[in-house]
């Protein structure tokens, strides 16, 4: 074997006659990486499994009417020094949205829209005899919705087409189902509070594995859910849109909210909870997994460390005989590097085996397969930080080795 | 040989221990050495000789006064161009060979001349080969270090000390571990690379034969020079 540049020359020749040294220093960041890329799928995972869940009853934005307070009927100014007063209060107004077609097809012009459709939300009580349930309904276009929000893969009776074609099909959550002692095709009483009441046809049955939604929800078309509040065809409460790219959704909200009075709001704002909640597990996560990788460090800065007091008699002639602190840092760091990337390498396959494991595991309804994601980001990234953690945990022993007195040694 | 060209010159070199107490080890060291010459620096233990020597060898910076190689200034050159200074015009001889035990005899011969990078990989190999067969060591070349004896070892160093063609030779009791036999293997050497080559040994001794045998010796006590010429009694 020739090589050309001297210092790696060296440093291979090292690593390759001290093969035990460099297994055990590999093998300890083998563990640590293979762990970080484990543990770093486990929370991508985690992440997009609850991502999932939001989007399963959330659109990524909401347009919808606010509540509003009612404010002073005067401030103070200098003409009328004293402000008039009156108890701020919730206004009773309506929650229409006024003329949603034309901020409809505005959104649908937006290129970083895929969906748009409106909603009208109804507060309704489930009743089946004497036993009554409060709940929403959802009037919409179930096909719409569905394109959305793929009502379809959850449901567990019944099927979508009937409810885009029966004005007097209804579609509910599993919690109203079994509280209700309801089946499919079973007639069930809904009642508003405007004193509207119907009797719908169940022609599905969804389980979302949210029991506060499968207890409260249910889709039935706009045009009845228009009749329950006693409002026109151009009644609508709601418009929810899906944007390309779901972290992106606070800036369109804020383009959208030019256009329009109402409450734009991003699915971030509407789940905040949700949102911190990952955050604190992910830095939870790398903080753990990083810990590892510094502990599989240590290793390599150990054995190097070893490696540099048994040489310093080598260390000690190569700068005799010309070669500068730079060479021998070289010499030192490439042997932790090598170290590192065979740990890397090998950790990263190991990891890949702990993924495949875990991926394959079947959770059950409604989770599935154990919610557990990985891209080439995630390798890349483990590899990088594996490496640097390496070039540093060798880098301070190659100082060491650098700073070697060669006059001290040859005169002992 | 006043009229010979001067290799290594110094001025006044002066060096202080401080450990336990502060010491003045060297006091006034100016001295020349010409291209050819087989220098010895002979004195008691503890007469600074040694000291001298790794001055010389520029890796060890902390004195006073100047030293100059080939009639440029080294002292308070930085440790880089030092290092090449070192790669290009001294070779080392120490009591101890200091191979690297991992590589073959061949290749720590070809070390210094690899660091060099002035000839090719091929060319270094051939001139570290020839360098062994010099001294008579043509058979061993691809043995690993370890595996030869003390006085092939020490054959070893010396070819690796010759590989750049340094203008000096710096030694530090080069026999001192040596038998009879390689002792005088060693000086045939070193009187060769005088004579044919023109390069200058400077070595520390205290074996008194080995410094009869060369051109000029210089006697250390306490600190300084006391005689630059050959003087046994």
């Amino acid at each position: 074997m020739k090589i050309k540049n001297v210092n790696l020359d060296i440093a291979l020749t090292h690593i390759i006659t001290r093969k035990r040294q460099t297994i055990v220093a590999a093998l300890g960041v083998t563990i640590g990486i293979a762990i970080y890329l484990f543990m770093n799928s486990l929370s991508s995972g985690f992440t997009m499994y609850s991502r999932n869940e939001i989007f399963k009853n959330n659109a990524h934005i909401k347009i919808y009417k606010e509540d509003k307070t009612s404010t002073p009927l005067s401030y103070t100014t200098a003409n009328e020094p004293l402000p008039i007063l009156v108890n701020p209060q919730l206004l009773s107004e309506s929650k229409k949205i006024i003329n949603p077609n034309r901020l409809i097809e505005q959104l649908k012009e937006e290129s970083s829209i895929t969906h748009v459709f409106a909603q009208v939300n109804v507060d309704v009580f489930y009743n089946n005899g004497k036993t009554q349930l409060k709940g929403t309904a959802n009037g919409v276009h179930i096909l719409e919705a569905d394109s959305m929000f793929d009502i379809a893969s959850y449901m567990i009776a019944g099927d979508l087409n009937d409810l885009a074609e029966n004005k007097n099909a209804i579609i509910i959550g599993k919690g109203i189902a079994e509280n209700l002692n309801l089946r499919l095709n079973d007639n069930i009483t809904v009642s508003s509070s405007f004193g509207v009441v119907k009797l719908l046809k169940i022609k599905g049955i969804f389980s979302t594995g949210n029991s506060f939604t499968d207890k409260a929800k249910s889709y039935i078309q706009q045009s009845t859910a228009q009749q329950f509040v006693k409002e026109d065809i151009a009644y609508v409460t709601t418009i929810l849109a899906n944007t390309k790219n779901q972290e992106a959704s606070p800036q369109i909200a804020e383009k959208i909210q030019a256009l329009t009075p109402y409450t734009v709001e991003p699915w971030q704002v509407t789940n905040a909870d949700v949102l911190s909640g990952d955050l604190v597990r992910g830095t939870m996560m790398r903080a753990i997994s990083l810990s590892i990788l510094i502990v599989a460090a240590f290793g390599i800065y150990n054995i190097l460390n070893m490696t540099v007091m048994q040489k310093l008699n080598d260390i000690s002639i190569l700068k005799a005989t010309g070669f500068s602190g730079r060479d021998v840092i070289t010499i030192f760091v490439t042997e932790a590097l090598i170290m590192g990337a065979i740990g890397c390498l090998i950790g990263i396959g190991l990891g890949t085996l702990l993924i495949l494991a875990l991926a394959n595991v079947y959770m059950g309804p409604p989770v599935g397969y154990f919610p557990i994601y990985f891209d080439a980001s995630i390798f890349m990234k483990s590899f990088i930080i594996g490496m640097l953690v390496t070039f540093f945990a060798g880098f301070i022993p190659a100082l060491k080795a650098s700073r070697v007195d060669p006059v001290e040694i040859f005169r002992k | 040989m006043e009229n010979r060209k001067i290799v290594l010159q110094t001025e006044g070199i002066g060096k202080y221990f401080h450990d336990p107490v502060t010491f003045k080890v060297l006091d006034d060291v100016s001295f020349k050495a010409y291209s050819g010459e087989f220098l010895t620096l002979v004195g008691k233990s503890g007469s600074g000789k040694s000291t001298l020597l790794y001055c010389l060898s520029t890796m060890d910076t902390n004195y006073e006064g100047n030293l100059f190689i080939n009639e440029e200034k080294i002292t308070g050159q930085k440790a880089d161009d030092l290092a090449m200074i070192r790669n290009k015009s001294i070779g080392f001889v120490f009591q101890f060979h200091y191979l690297l035990p991992e590589f073959s005899c061949l290749k720590n011969v070809m070390l210094p001349a690899l660091k060099r990078k002035q000839y090719s990989m091929e060319e270094v190999e051939h001139r570290a080969f020839e360098k062994l067969k010099l001294l008579g060591l043509e058979d061993q070349a691809l043995k690993p270090a370890s595996k030869l004896s003390g006085g092939q070892q020490q054959r070893v160093s010396i070819a690796r000390a010759i590989i750049n063609d340094p203008d000096i030779i710096l030694c530090d009791e080069p026999t001192g571990n040596l038998d009879s036999k390689n002792t005088e293997l060693v000086f045939d050497t070193f009187y060769r690379i005088t004579r044919d080559s023109g390069q200058t040994i400077i070595a520390v001794t205290h074996d008194l034969d080995f410094a009869k045998a060369s051109d000029r010796t210089i006697e250390l006590a306490d600190g300084k020079i006391v005689s630059h010429h050959k003087s046994f009694n």
